[in-house]
Formats: structure tokens, sequence, C-alpha cells
């Protein structure tokens, strides 16, 4: 479909509903293609390609609400399904807070291009793609007598969408992304340890393609010989690519849902030091090619540049226009863009020899966080670190604590921030934490 | 604009933590009705044998050596309650087929969600890719199979209105209301799915499925003292709209009100290795996680899992049999047929404590040369099967839960749960603990919350040292995650003693 065919097929569809009952309405139409490959043993395992597309469509009917999707798109079958959505929406019960967004706050077109498309995606060569994957195991193949498997894949995928609302919202995006991914097990005593590394980026030619299968056979060797350690009360280091695991649980704790619906820890903390004073997160819509990037939110608003956390003060919630009505307070947007982190000075190596003694901690295994009340406990696997030297693998253990203490004693933030995400998060020290082991 | 449908659809049905559901509003699409027989599923996909004949052709036009067609038409519905009101519905709906293509352990896959002729051509000839010769395949004779069926259904989610469904969900919050004077919130859902599957393969086999689900539970939120605490209850079969009862109401307002309640009171406990006494029922997430996953042929063939030198041999005590079973009647994990076509069977993974059977899709049976288990399953027609589990659990055993608990000095016991993970190479286990008790002195005192369980998969094995006769299945909303791909599950266990395993708390 061309964005045009999209556009018309929304208005189309926005036009019916309001025809039908509905007295506000939304619909978007999205559509993408995907294709991956991976190799296993100088052979292609796994070839996929999809297409495919869908239309998301949100009604108020008599204050009533209702959101339904599929993936019929055939006019007749979309107005018989759009006819019988309202007729079920009518058998609930009213709900002042539903409406649509104030058009005031909508995104009204004109902004720079956030560079989030790779206009060239189907100038690539299938091949081309598929030897990349091939590179990255054969960076790998025959390199230690102690690989059982490797695995390597290539994936590539572009989506665009249009969005219209009866109050007034037109607006359109178009993503693409390429990734490179490799995923190694060694043996090593009774266990087979295992580790993976991966790259992605916006487009083909910023996508890294060297050192992938490498960085996982290294990561999986460095594994070998993994036991638990005693308990303690130890400093933590979580690397960059995984430290978003313990932050997520805070974004959570932001949400208007969450607030509002009293399962949060942070509830009526606004403008309140709640963290470390080396906590600096900014929400910043507008990275250039950010994996985050947009000029507007899911319900049409425009996009601001918001910080989160300041030093260590709680500066913003996240707030859709529902939760802000429901809540009596501005809306923000009901999600985070790019989080950006305030770097510190040291690169992981610097910030492991700074510690005397506590665990790296490489990746974590299940567990969960109480969203009422910030109680986490989680399996952890990475390394003990004894006088600012690395000394053994351990894993088989669990941190345990409560997310306010965790994050008011972070000790140091790395500068070593993570760019495969949209959460541009460096590695972080943490003071104080609970490990069980043996 | 960044909610993507699937997303979408995963995220706004369930609000508790670790356990998602796929929702449910729309009624019908189509006008035709289906009934079991194959000629209905081919009129509802708008399909001819000559046409699936066709498309097999081009999908083994390049070298393959096998390929299969999977359509399926996916209907979703949910409502939703918050502050007192059942004020939102959410549905869905999903309609495609799949196209894959083996060439001996190789893979190719693509889908079309239009079901015409040249689209379904367009696909066979993407997936046909994965072989590179020249190959012309000659057609081979319907084989029709008429699958058991082990969910029978009075009343079909899509004969049933959103005014019909309404009162339950109100009912289960005013329910939980009346309970106690602490709770300040609920939120509650029914999600209800209907799926038609069809199933065609180059070896002439067509056969369907109906898979009906309906999801049904409440989060209750109380506040005492300026605490705030929140738990949840939530039931799911493949059952029909019978199955809504104020039986059902009042028993999951009362769970999740208890479950809620004895948070308030409830600590951490001393951290390190301790023996863990497993609650009959949802500790079935043990089996799941420390075996199951890692019993999955995949793993196994790819020589990647701990256990995968480890078949024919003693992996645990004699009186430990682990099972993983498509049969159980109108279970959440049971299907007539696997998304691969095959028969579903009642697989032993552990008889009489040694490694039996992995769980097998066709390209790991085909690999260990044994016959398929029926565990091919898939998220939709999107996606390639894979090895999966269905219902997991272990048989009943020689103890009783008293005699357990009573032989524990000091240790935990555990029964509420919400979610799970395993490292499939080093063995290493989790799974997460809402609630439980300290034992200490064999008696269970001081209520335990909020903490990790870390076990090595084969260790815990050998040390489930006891097994109660008090085997239960836990009906919760489970799902399981793999490669991205969700599926429909459910676990059981009797009352067990684990030996030894590391529990989160304090220092």
């Amino acid at each position: 479909m061309t964005k045009k065919e999209k556009y018309s097929l929304a208005k189309w569809a926005m036009n019916h509903a309001l025809e039908n009952g509905a007295q506000q309405v939304s619909v978007s139409i999205s559509n993408s293609r995907s294709s991956s490959v991976e190799v296993r043993e100088q052979k292609i395992d796994k070839l996929e390609q999809a297409i495919q597309s869908s239309l998301f469509i949100r009604l108020f009917v008599d204050n009533k609400y209702s959101a339904h999707s599929t993936n019929r798109l055939k006019k007749e079958e979309l107005a018989r399904f759009i006819e019988e959505a309202i007729a079920g929406t009518r058998y609930l019960s009213e709900d002042e807070f539903r409406t649509l967004p104030d058009p005031e706050l909508y995104y009204k077109g004109g902004a720079q291009s956030l560079n989030t498309l790779d206009t060239n995606f189907d100038a690539h060569n299938p091949q081309e793609k598929i030897d990349l994957a091939f590179d990255a195991e054969k960076e790998v193949l025959g390199k230690d007598e102690r690989i059982i498997s490797v695995t390597a894949s290539y994936y590539d995928g572009l989506s665009e969408r249009v969005m219209v609302a009866s109050n007034g919202f037109e607006g359109d995006t178009a993503n693409s992304y390429y990734g490179l991914n490799a995923q190694v097990s060694v043996k090593g005593g009774d266990a087979r340890p295992e580790s993976y590394w991966s790259e992605n980026a916006i487009f083909f030619n910023e996508l890294e393609k060297k050192g992938i299968g490498e960085k996982a056979l290294e990561r999986a060797i460095n594994k070998i010989g993994q036991k638990k350690t005693d308990s303690g009360k130890m400093s933590m280091i979580v690397e960059n690519r995984t430290v978003a695991r313990l932050f997520s649980p805070l974004i959570s704790a932001l949400s208007g849902s969450a607030i509002q619906q009293k399962n949060s820890f942070l509830i009526d903390k606004q403008n309140e030091k709640v963290f470390s004073d080396k906590l600096t997160v900014i929400d910043d819509p507008f990275v250039v090619s950010g994996r985050g990037s947009r000029l507007f939110d899911s319900e049409g608003l425009a996009t601001k540049k918001r910080p989160v956390f300041e030093n260590g003060v709680l500066k913003n919630y996240f707030i859709d226009t529902y939760y802000a009505k429901k809540l009596d307070m501005q809306p923000t947007s009901g999600s985070n863009t790019n989080l950006v982190f305030k770097p510190g000075d040291k690169n992981l190596k610097q910030l492991v020899a700074s510690v005397d003694r506590g665990i790296l901690v490489t990746g974590f295994n299940g567990g969960n966080c109480n969203g009422a009340t910030g109680d986490f406990s989680y399996g952890i696997e990475g390394f003990l670190i004894e006088k600012g030297q690395i000394s053994q693998p351990v894993s088989e253990m669990n941190i345990t604590g409560n997310m306010k203490e965790l994050w008011a004693g972070i000790g140091e933030v790395g500068n070593d921030v993570n760019k495969n995400s949209s959460w541009l998060i460096p590695s972080i020290v943490f003071e104080g934490v609970d490990f069980s082991g043996a | 604009m960044n909610v993507d449908r699937r997303s979408f659809i995963k995220t706004s049905g369930m609000f508790a933590a670790g356990s998602i559901v796929f929702p449910p509003v729309i009624q019908s699409d189509f006008d035709k009705q289906i009934s079991g027989s194959v000629k209905s599923y081919l009129d509802h996909f708008e399909v001819s044998a000559e046409m699936l004949q066709k498309v097999i052709a081009a999908a083994m036009s390049k070298g393959g050596d096998y390929a299969d067609l999977f359509f399926e038409h996916k209907k979703s519905n949910s409502l939703g309650l918050e502050d007192g009101k059942v004020n939102r519905a959410y549905s869905n709906i999903d309609f495609g087929v799949g196209i894959r293509v083996l060439k001996g352990d190789q893979t190719g896959f693509a889908y079309s969600e239009t079901i015409t002729l040249d689209a379904m051509l367009n696909a066979a000839k993407m997936a046909a890719n994965i072989a590179n010769s020249k190959n012309s395949f000659n057609p081979v004779g319907l084989k029709e199979k008429v699958p058991s069926n082990y969910y029978s259904i009075a009343r079909k989610w899509e004969d049933v209105s959103v005014e019909d469904k309404v009162p339950f969900v109100q009912k289960i919050n005013d329910k939980v209301f009346s309970l106690d004077e602490k709770v300040i919130k609920v939120n509650a859902f029914l999600s209800d799915e209907t799926s038609y599957v069809m199933f065609y393969n180059s070896e002439g086999r067509l056969t369907y499925d109906y898979r009906p689900m309906i999801s049904f539970g409440a989060v209750c939120i109380m506040q005492k003292d300026g605490k705030i605490e929140n738990s949840y209850a939530a039931r799911s079969f493949r059952k029909g709209f019978e199955w809504l009862t104020d039986d059902l109401v009042d028993e999951l307002a009362n769970e999740a009100v208890d479950r809620t309640n004895i948070l308030f009171e409830a600590t951490k406990p001393k951290a390190g290795e301790m023996p863990v006494v497993m609650g009959a029922g949802g500790s079935g997430i043990l089996l799941h996680e420390a075996i199951g996953h890692t019993f999955e042929a995949d793993f196994n063939r790819k020589g990647t899992s701990i256990f995968s030198d480890k078949m024919g041999k003693k992996v645990a005590e004699s009186f430990v049999n682990i099972i993983d079973d498509g049969t159980l009647e109108s279970n959440r994990g049971s299907i007539n047929v696997d998304d691969e076509g095959n028969d579903v069977q009642k697989t032993y993974l552990v008889k009489d404590g040694v490694l039996n059977s992995y769980i097998h899709d066709r390209i790991s049976a085909e690999y260990y040369g044994v016959a398929p288990t029926g565990n091919g399953r898939r998220e939709s027609f999107r996606n390639i099967p894979l090895p999966r589990m269905r219902a997991t659990y272990m048989e009943m055993g020689p103890h009783s839960k008293d005699d357990i608990i009573s032989n524990v000095d000091y240790g935990v016991f555990v029964d509420n749960f919400s979610n799970g993970e395993v490292k499939i190479g080093a063995g290493d286990f989790t799974f997460f603990v809402k609630s439980g008790y300290l034992i200490e002195k064999g008696k269970l005192t001081q209520p335990i919350k909020d903490i990790n369980i870390i076990g090595n998969g084969p260790q815990a094995l050998a040390d489930i040292t006891m097994a109660a006769s008090d085997y239960m299945i836990d009906n919760g909303t489970w799902t399981c995650g793999k490669d991205g791909q969700s599926v429909p599950v459910t676990c059981g266990l009797p009352t067990v003693l684990v030996k030894k395993l590391t529990v989160g708390g304090a220092i």
C-alpha cells in the first residue's frame, strides 16, 4: 500500500465509524516488510520473509470506549467490522475521561526529519545480506575446540504507518532497521555456556558488520567455570547492555496508569529527590537516527524533550490523555522515546578497577519487581571482582532489594553509553547490593 | 504511533506481571459457519484441494524435501474493568497462511495475509528458495484426518455478545470489594479467543482444528497503614460460555483477596541455599523451567542443552515421572493436532527417574529417528513451528504433604509464582515467588514474598527427594515465550521437596 492509499483507507474507515454512531475516532494503518536469515554449520538454517498490513481503530461512542485491530482490509469486511465494534461498544459502561487528545497538543507537521528511514532499503542485494551472516559465523568457526554450536543471523525490516483522528490529526512515520547477531555455545565441564553479541542500525551502511562472532565467542568462553560465590553485601557493576532490566521498573512506575491505579512506588514524588545525585536522564525524542526518535506519539501528541530525573529529582511522569484527565494533570506522553543518561568519566575497565570487592553483572536470569512497592529479586550471572580485578565467572545467584534504595545508592555512572538501543544507558555501579549464593 | 497492533493486543489485555493473555468484542466477520469437516474448513478459507496442491508444488519446485501450509483465522475479544466499571473493550482479527519448505533440517518460510492462489504462490516461491535445485513435484492424493477432540464446547464464544459477558466482569469487581475493606482498586478482565486452523502438507495430510480459549481474572489492590500491595487470580481453559458461573466469580475473588492480604505480613527471607518445598499446582513452573525447555529437542539437536547427552540416563529418583501432555480435557495447553498437523499425545519426558523422551517437532523427530510427539507449535501463521511444551506436570509421589514439610528444619514453602526463566546451556533456571512461607522446625511460619529462586536444572531434578500424592494442574493464564513466539501452556506438580536451591533475600 502506498502512503496515499493508506491515508485514503484510514479516512474512509474513520468516516464510516462517524457515520455509524461514533462521535470521535482515530485510525492508523501500518504495513511492514521484513526478512531474516539464520546460518549454522555453513548452511542456511532458516530463511524467513514477511509482508503485513493492519488497521487499528479507536472508537469513542456515547462516552464509551473500545479499540480494535484487523488485518482484513477489504472495505466490505471493514465496514461490517466497524459496525459490529460500535454495536459492542454500546454495551460498555460510560467513561467520562475517554476522549481524543486536545487538538492544541497535536503534532502539526513541518519539523525536520529525524532520519529514521533508510531510503535505499531495497537497494541491497539479498545475497550480500546472507553473506553477512556467513561472515559472522566464519569469524568463529575453528577458532576454539570447545565450540559446540554457532548460529549467526541477519535481519532487516521497513515499516510505514499513517494515522488520522476525527478532531484534526494527520501524520505518518516510516522506520527501517538492520541487525546482525551471533550466538555461540561452548563446552565447559558439564555445562554448555552460551553467549551472544548483536548490533543494529537504522541505515544499512551504519550497521557494524565485523567482530560480532568474535565477541560472542569471547563472551561464551569467559563464562566457562561459572559457579556461585558466597552470599554477601557487595558492590555491583551492571554492564551497559543489561542495565535496562533494572531501569525499566522505574519507567513502569512513572506511567500514568501505574500512578492512577496505585501500582507505583513513585506516586506523588514529582520534583522530589528520590534517587542518587548521579542519576540524570532526559527523554529526548529528537536524537537524530535515535532508535526511539519520533515527532508525535501513539495518540498524535507532539513530542517534547523533557527531563525524567535531574540529579536524582523526579521531574516528569509519562501520562497520556486518558490518565491525565483521571489524575487531573497535564498530559506529557504515555510512553518514553530515547532515554538519554548523563554519562560519567570512566569506561567499564576503569569502573571494575575502582571496585574492591563486587560483582560485574553481564546478564539476568528471571526475577521480577513488585510495581507497588519496588521490591525486586533477580537471578544474575557475571564475574566476581576482587581488588579491582575480575577473578571468577559467577552464576546461579540472586540480587534482592528495593528499587528506591538501589537507585539512591549509585556509586558511579560509566561513560560507555550503549548506542544500540533507544535507552542510551552506560554501565552503572551500585553500592551495597544483597547477593544470595552459596 | 509506536504501539504496533500485536504488542498492543498483548499489553492491553492483562494487568498482572509475568503472565500474558490474548484479550477478547467482535462476534464474527464471516458468514460461513464452520463445522467439524474438512470441507467446511476449505470453504472457510476459500480454497480448493486443487489450489492446495498447486501451492505445494510451487513450494517444492526448487528441490525441497517437504512443504506445509498452515491456515489460520483468529478472533480475539477482551473486556476490561477499571475503577468500578466495565469501560473498555479490545478486539483483534488475524488471518493468513504460513508456507514452510524443509530441505534436510533447513527451513524456508513466508506467509501471506491474503488467501488467493496468486498470493499463496508468491509466498510459496519465496519459501522454496531454501533449496536450490530444479524439481518437479507430483502431487499426492489428499489424506483427510479427522482430529481427536480434547475440548468440547456447549456455547461458542463467537455466539456470545458483549452484553452477555459484561455482568461477569462487573460481578468479580463487586465481589472483591465486598470481601475486604482494604480493597482500593480492582482491575478485571475477560478475554476470549477463537481460532480456526487448517493444515496441509506435501505428504497429502489435510487436517484442521477449532481452538477456543477463555481467560478470566482480577487484580486486587489493597491499602493498609499506608502500604499498598496487589495480587491477582485468573483461570484459563479451552471452554465455552457455559464455563462462566457465579461460583467461579466467588472462587477467583476470594483467591485474589487472600493472595493480596498475605503480602502485608510477608517479609523477605534470609538469603542463601536452603531446602525448598514446592506446593501443589503452580509449582509446576519448576518443571517448565528446570527441565521442560532444556528437553526441547531443537536445543539438544544442536548440542546446546545441558541435557544433550543424557537420553536413557537416570536423572531423578525412581518415583519421578514427568509428562508433557497435549490431551488433557479443556486444558489451556491442549491442542487437537499440533501446528505441524501431527496427532497429539501424552509424552513421558522422565519415566521412573530415567530421561525418556525429548520434546519434538518434525525436524528434531526426523533428526533423532523417532515418531513426532505432537509438540510442533507456533504463535500464529506468521511463525515457524518449534518444539514447545503443552501441559507439563509430574505424577504423584509416595509421600504426604505434611511429611514433606515436617522433614524441613529451615527452608521455604512456595506456591504462588509470577514468572520464570532458564539458561539452556548452563541449565540455570529461576522462578519468581509472589508469596510463600518460611519453614522452621517442620512448620510453616512467617509469610514471605517477592523473591527469586535460582537453581541448576539437572541438579534440581536429582534433588527432588520427596513427592506427595496431591498432584494438581494449575489452570492460570500461563504463557510460554521462546524465540519471540508466545504459546499457551499449563503446568502442574504435587508437593515436592527440592533438597537445595538458592533463595533470594536479605543478607
